[in-house]
């Protein structure tokens, strides 16, 4: 049992440090980066960030070397995605879907030509990708899938409308889930394309959140013709390349996620002194240290149960499973509690989201706005309590659903 | 970095489950519930045939020498089986605090003989004014001559009355803080002056007692360690403890969560399984979500233990003894509400892991008490 990292990756990380400490800005605070605001400014920074990164040789480097990459290991990956999270801030964020989904996927399963043309510019930031999935029809129930794109000649035609893509009015292409074979139902029938966001036919629509942000879109397809030669793997496939390709991305995502956490929690402390409850820094009352230490008990438990699941080591309670829906519910419920605590200790200043008289520029207000989403996002809670309930433990599915399965 | 459990752990996990499976079944544990003794000699010395209370003794007294991360492989599974007696005690409380202070005379004396299985013993630790603070310690050892004169009353001390020795943290100096003028002394259960009472509880498979000491006299020799200065061992033994408990916890939980699975596959309601109900099959859902976090956090925390700094050590240990403990407590509420109505009564197992999560929770620093230590470490 051992959770150091060797010495040899830890000097890996020290050399991706130095270099990027030595990249950031002079007066770069990691510790006061604004909150997340996906617009141009950011996909701006994000290019110029993911160019440079690239260019010093630490993009996606557990990737192989003919696309990009540096044929090193996911633990080399992580080490740098650690260490952009203790340092960037969000300088990365516009690209997680597109490093987390789409290269992933099209490494596992695109031909020669989509791997040589289409991975290298994600790598160095000249591309940004969304992933398109949910529609207003099929929410958790993903595979109701009804977006067409029927075969003629040497093109896909597609018609439908997606919703919550997340980068959508930001990204130059898509990772498009459709349905090839307009008979078939559910699971069967889907394809993966991968759509150049330039095309005519396609009209992208911001939503704004309840956090005051338009992080995520309605993405209409009407006639848009879709190349053939972009069709990933073969038709009736989507479904499998969809359930097989993410675990490596969801283990070191969540390892990372935990690093992000750790950031925050350290932040809550601060904040915690700051603020002041009857004259005195809030941090001194038993009854919110009890809440504070809860919090960040929680995120150590997300972090240590993050690199048992890397270590590929989770007892599976007798039956192979996707056991990684835990990292989920480890996460976002205690980021809601986490941010319903931190707005809760600030007084009647717990609704400010700006100015001299809020604390840190609502940037807690934000938070906890924003972690409504979380057990909402990549599969609900209850979808993941499903899956733990069925997959895992071998719980029957109820009786309405085994009619249609 | 390799986060997983050798093949000679693994093996000897398995081998632990068998011998308790078959030896220590649930209506045994019931049984030793009404039980005055509340452990068997046939069990204990079949347990000494395991070499069990020889693993963590180190070889030069005759033990084994094995690191927490192993023992708590075993207590894991001891935890499945709610086992009663005083192992726990004996080996994690008693030996561990020996190790830890004791002089050479001292371990090459008590350790041996623990690791035969021939001594028993346990640590007299909390006070009636402490509540769930364990790092208030009153419990007056006045000086005199040599020795030292105990006064006062220990309470909530596992298998007090089963034991030979108790090791007590008694109060040499005046003051509030634990840091300066706490002393450990290893005594007689039998001594003159010591006084056991067995105090009923829930969890009748871990009998606790009250030790009242009136005039107790002891003999320098009594004394483990450094005279007022005992804390800084104590917290050592403390913290291996506490993640001891947690392994007990873990293994608990995980039996909870099999029974309470096994029976939403078969009981049939409304015409179908009720793990069918998306009410039922959530509830599971997140006891095995308690019981994987807490397998987590509980391996982080043995491996600290001797692999990361005081500071990191110590967090780990209040972390780990805060969730897990609750963790097992909500498993086990959760798996009487999966069994319903049998859930309810003592024909189910389910009450056990219930009442030893309870007792666990509240022994050795309740989960309000180590998430202060956390705020106070990080602060």
């Amino acid at each position: 049992m051992d959770y150091n990292f060797t010495p040899e990756e830890e000097k890996y990380r020290e050399e991706f440090e130095a270099w990027l400490l030595d990249w950031l800005p002079d007066d770069w605070d990691p510790d006061n980066q604004p909150s997340y605001h996906t617009n141009e400014e950011a996909k701006a920074a994000y290019k110029n960030f993911q160019k440079a990164v690239f260019d010093a040789g630490y993009a996606t480097v557990h990737f192989p070397k003919e696309y990009g990459g540096k044929g090193k290991s996911v633990i080399e990956e992580t080490i740098i995605l650690q260490t952009i999270a203790k340092y960037c801030g969000t300088l990365r964020a516009v690209g997680t879907v597109t490093h987390a989904m789409a290269t992933p996927t099209i490494l596992a399963h695109g031909n020669e030509e989509q791997k040589t043309n289409l991975i290298p510019k994600i790598l160095d930031g000249t591309h940004i990708w969304c992933q398109g999935f949910s529609e207003p029809d099929a929410g958790s129930d993903v595979a109701n899938i009804s977006t067409l794109a029927i075969r003629e000649g040497d093109h896909y035609v597609v018609n439908g409308q997606k919703v919550w893509t997340s980068i959508g009015h930001l990204a130059d292409y898509c990772m498009l889930v459709v349905r090839t074979d307009p008979d078939s139902k559910k699971h069967k029938g889907l394809s993966y394309l991968l759509v150049d966001m330039s095309l005519p036919g396609i009209d992208v629509r911001p939503m704004t959140q309840i956090t005051g942000h338009a992080e995520f879109n309605e993405i209409f397809f009407d006639n848009a013709k879709i190349p053939a030669n972009r069709l990933l793997g073969n038709e009736g496939e989507g479904w499998k390349m969809t359930i097989t390709t993410l675990m490596f991305e969801r283990v070191m995502g969540d390892v990372v996620m935990a690093s992000n956490f750790e950031k925050t929690v350290n932040g809550l402390l601060a904040m915690a002194g700051q603020v002041k409850r009857a004259g005195k820094p809030v941090i001194e009352d038993p009854v919110i240290r009890q809440k504070l230490a809860q919090a960040y008990i929680e995120i150590q438990v997300l972090k240590y149960h993050g690199l048992r699941n890397f270590s590929g080591q989770v007892d599976r309670a007798g039956i192979p499973g996707p056991e990684g829906s835990i990292g989920k519910l480890l996460w976002s419920e205690p980021n809601q509690t986490l941010t319903e605590t931190a707005i809760g200790i600030q007084g009647p200043a717990g609704t400010a989201t700006e100015g001299p008289w809020s604390v840190s520029d609502g940037r807690w207000q934000y938070a906890f706005l924003r972690s409504k989403g979380n057990t909402i996002e990549a599969g609900t809670s209850e979808i993941q309590r499903n899956i733990i309930g069925e997959r895992v433990l071998g719980l029957p599915k109820d009786s309405t659903r085994q009619k249609q399965s | 970095m390799e986060i997983k459990l050798n093949k000679a752990q693994i093996g000897m996990g398995k081998e632990a489950r068998r011998f308790l499976r078959k030896d220590c079944p649930p209506e045994f544990v019931f049984e030793m519930y009404s039980d005055e003794k509340g452990y068997t000699d046939e069990l204990w010395e079949k347990m000494i045939e395991n070499d069990w209370m020889a693993m963590r003794v180190p070889e030069k007294y005759g033990g084994m020498g094995m690191d927490l991360l192993d023992i708590n492989i075993v207590l894991e599974e001891m935890g499945r089986a709610v086992l009663p007696g005083p192992f726990f005690s004996t080996v994690m409380l008693a030996a561990e605090a020996i190790m830890e202070a004791g002089s050479e005379a001292q371990k090459a004396h008590f350790l041996a003989a623990i690791a035969d299985g021939k001594l028993k013993g346990t640590l007299a630790l909390s006070e009636q004014d402490s509540g769930g603070d364990i790092a208030y310690i009153q419990l007056e050892a006045r000086k005199e001559g040599d020795g030292y004169v105990l006064n006062g009353a220990k309470i909530g001390v596992p298998d007090v009355h089963a034991v030979d020795i108790i090791v007590v943290a008694a109060r040499t100096q005046p003051g509030d803080s634990p840091e300066a003028g706490i002393t450990l002394f290893v005594i007689d259960a039998g001594a003159a002056g010591v006084s056991i009472t067995p105090v009923p509880t829930m969890d009748g498979s871990r009998k606790l007692g009250v030790v009242e000491f009136d005039n107790a006299k002891v003999g320098k020799d009594a004394v483990l360690g450094e005279p007022d200065q005992g804390w800084n061992a104590l917290r050592r033994v403390l913290r291996k403890a506490q993640i001891g408990l947690c392994a007990e916890c873990v293994g608990g939980a995980q039996r909870a969560m099999e029974i309470a699975t096994d029976y939403a596959k078969v009981r049939v309601q409304y015409d179908q399984p009720i793990g069918a109900f998306q009410a039922v099959k959530h509830r599971c859902a997140e006891m095995f979500v308690d019981v994987e976090s807490s397998r987590s956090i509980l391996y982080y925390a043995s491996w600290a233990q001797d692999n990361a700094d005081e500071k990191q050590a110590e967090i780990a240990a209040s972390v780990a003894k805060s969730y897990c403990t609750e963790a097992y407590t909500r498993t086990a509420g959760s798996g009487i509400q999966v069994l319903g109505g049998t859930g309810f009564t003592t024909e189910s197992e389910m009450h056990l892991f219930l009442k030893r999560a309870k007792a666990n929770e509240f022994a050795l620093g309740d989960p309000a008490f180590h998430r202060e230590q956390v705020m106070r470490l990080l602060t």
